[in-house]
């Protein structure tokens, strides 16, 4: 995988509406990310870099500029195709967790499975073998709020990961968790980022936690200084 | 692969659906009192009806088969107009000559009159019912003791009585009545059977407080007249009654010498036809307090979106979840619409159970025997769930058109 190109943004620009008062949180952003690739990227609040995660996660679209995905590009296409564009190629994780509740582990893990296609047996099986990955298989029928923070952390990576998306965006993972914690789980993206070759996005406002990335690109005022 | 999606996905989060209105056990209960309410209304409302209709049907049969009334014409001498069957001009042989027409299965003259029957120390005021022998099949009425009168005996203008159930206890209690000599009008009759008991009709009225004798002793040892109050006809079938009627029409017209231009002077009271009227006004009985009924499913309906919009907002962290791992549009509107299907259709259940119960609990309680068919329950559990799906789609789609960033977002 190497040197080729997973995401090429040329001249991105957004802007917001406030009242009738545009917000330019964007402007021009032109970033190379290649496969393989683990990237920190760092700003204060209001930097940008929130938005810009938005972006490159296909959670948002661009009011302004392209954005190519595996050379193909993304900056227009309708809400559904972007829904599948997360679905196969990116893994998400939060600040938060965010573990849908009222499912189990391993249900949590199999969610997006379920959007794509497998069947109930195959993604249990893909589940399982990837919560046993992240050591977190015994608890596989446990609710979220009965396990640590640092837990649920690893169980949202394990669904980052299930579907073998070529990157993962990470939005300040270790926010929640104390420095312990915060170091196993960056320790686990170093290992799939070596082992699995997964792209890693990492997007922080922590020094520390930033400096786990081979690349930092450091962003302010909704523009990249360096 | 794409068949085996919609399976896994629509069992999934029909469990979803199942688990999470168990999660919330109270809030689901109160969303589908509504819906319950409603079709166990809808349940028991067309059952009361249909109980009331067989009601109806039951006690109309009961008075004879394929019955025909002939009643004297009204007349309106000097501005006093009288009701029909006041006026003298049936006699007992228009009653014969109707008998021999082709749609006529059998007929019999009628006269009555209320008269005190004595019995030893005894006495009863009953109703003297001039009949023919052809009393028993154009009334369906067996006699329970002893025989009816025959043919002969009425030609004969025999002192023989024939007593219903009532009359026999009030005179004869636990006695047998049969071969006892009984005065009325202060005239001998002997007691030859006693009718089996049909208890009170439709409007409350003993039937089984009646003495019949034959209509020529009636005629002339009791009334002394030659007019009859009344001929009963009873067609040859159900679909022959209009039939009947007409040849009665003709016949009579004939007899009585009425010109073209003259109006009838007796009139004919069709009973299937009364009975077919009853059966409508029951019928939009039914339908009207069944809409009432529809209605309050309809709130119920109104009940389920309400709720269902609060659980979207809600669960808008989890729709944003949902969709950032790659929910489409429209997995996230089926997956509402289930869970709200889910809700009514377990609200329609309830509501038929409680409809059923209900219904049963009127037929204990009331003289009412409700009648509880397939075809409600079905209707009603049909319509509860299209209620689910109509109610349930502006919130699904609610949830559907949600920006996956801002949903994040929501806490």
């Amino acid at each position: 995988m190497g040197n080729t190109s997973l995401i090429r943004l040329e001249d991105i620009g957004m802007t917001y509406k406030i009242g009738d008062i545009p917000y330019e949180a964007l402007k021009g952003i032109c970033l190379n990310i290649n496969n393989g690739e683990f990237i920190s990227i760092m700003g204060a609040s209001g930097s940008g870099k929130s938005t810009l995660m938005n972006i490159l996660g296909c959670l948002d679209k661009p009011t302004s500029g392209s954005y190519f995905l595996e050379d193909r590009d993304v900056s227009d296409l309708t809400s559904d195709e972007l829904a599948e564009i997360r679905n196969k190629k990116i893994g998400f994780v939060f600040q938060g967790f965010n573990l849908v509740q009222r499912l189990t582990l391993i249900e949590n893990v199999m969610l997006p499975l379920y959007y794509s296609g497998f069947h109930s047996k195959e993604a249990e099986y893909m589940a399982s073998e990837t919560l046993k990955l992240v050591n977190l298989y015994e608890k596989g029928n446990k609710f979220p709020n009965q396990i640590s923070g640092g837990e649920q952390q690893v169980v949202a990576i394990a669904r980052a990961i299930v579907n073998d998306a070529p990157m993962i965006i990470a939005d300040e993972p270790t926010g929640n968790l104390d420095s312990v914690r915060g170091s196993d789980v960056m320790n686990l993206f170093l290992k799939i980022n070596a082992e699995r070759g997964s792209t890693i996005i990492l997007v922080t406002h922590d020094k520390n936690i930033a400096d786990y990335g081979r690349r930092l690109v450091t962003m302010r005022d909704g523009a990249i200084i360096s | 692969m794409k068949q085996k999606k919609v399976k896994f996905a629509f069992f999934l989060d029909l469990e979803y659906a199942y688990k999470t209105l168990l999660r919330n056990k109270i809030r689901s209960l109160l969303t589908i009192l509504g819906i319950v309410i409603g079709v166990g209304s809808v349940i028991a409302t067309i059952s009361i009806g249909q109980g009331a209709s067989k009601a109806i049907q039951n006690s109309i049969n009961s008075m004879g088969s394929n019955l025909l009334f002939v009643l004297p014409g009204s007349s309106s001498l000097g501005g006093i107009h009288r009701g029909f069957g006041m006026l003298p001009t049936l006699t007992l042989n228009d009653a014969y000559a109707i008998r021999k027409l082709p749609a006529v299965r059998t007929d019999s003259g009628m006269l009555n009159a209320t008269q005190q029957v004595i019995w030893r120390g005894n006495n009863w005021a009953t109703l003297i019912d001039g009949a023919n022998s052809t009393f028993t099949t154009i009334r369906s009425w067996s006699v329970a003791k002893g025989v009816f009168f025959d043919r002969r005996q009425v030609t004969s203008v025999s002192n023989v009585a024939v007593i219903g159930d009532t009359v026999a206890t009030k005179l004869f209690g636990l006695m047998n009545p049969v071969g006892h000599v009984v005065l009325i009008h202060n005239i001998p009759f002997t007691v030859i059977g006693v009718l089996s008991a049909k208890g009170f009709n439709a409007f409350g009225r003993d039937r089984d407080d009646i003495v019949v004798i034959p209509i020529t002793t009636m005629l002339e040892k009791i009334a002394g007249t030659t007019w009859v109050r009344a001929i009963a006809v009873s067609a040859i079938s159900d679909k022959d009654t209009i039939r009947a009627q007409s040849e009665i029409t003709a016949l009579l017209r004939q007899r009585h010498h009425i010109p073209l231009h003259k109006p009838n002077d007796f009139f004919i009271r069709n009973l299937s036809e009364i009975a077919k009227t009853a059966n409508s006004s029951a019928d939009t009985f039914t339908i009207l307090l069944g809409s009432i009924a529809a209605i309050s499913l309809l709130v119920g309906g109104i009940g389920i979106m309400n709720i269902m919009l609060v659980s979207v907002t809600e669960r808008t962290k989890e729709i944003g979840i949902r969709m950032t791992v790659g929910a489409k549009k429209k997995d996230i509107l089926k997956q509402f619409l289930i869970e709200s299907s889910v809700l009514s259709l377990f609200g329609g259940l309830l509501g038929v159970g409680c409809g059923i119960g209900l219904s049963d609990m009127i037929s204990l309680l009331s003289p009412l025997k409700t009648i509880v068919t397939t075809e409600p329950v079905v209707i009603s559990l049909v319509f509860s769930l299209a209620v689910g799906i109509f109610f349930g789609f502006y919130p699904a789609y609610k949830a559907s058109r949600m920006n996956p960033a801002e949903a994040l977002r929501y806490e």
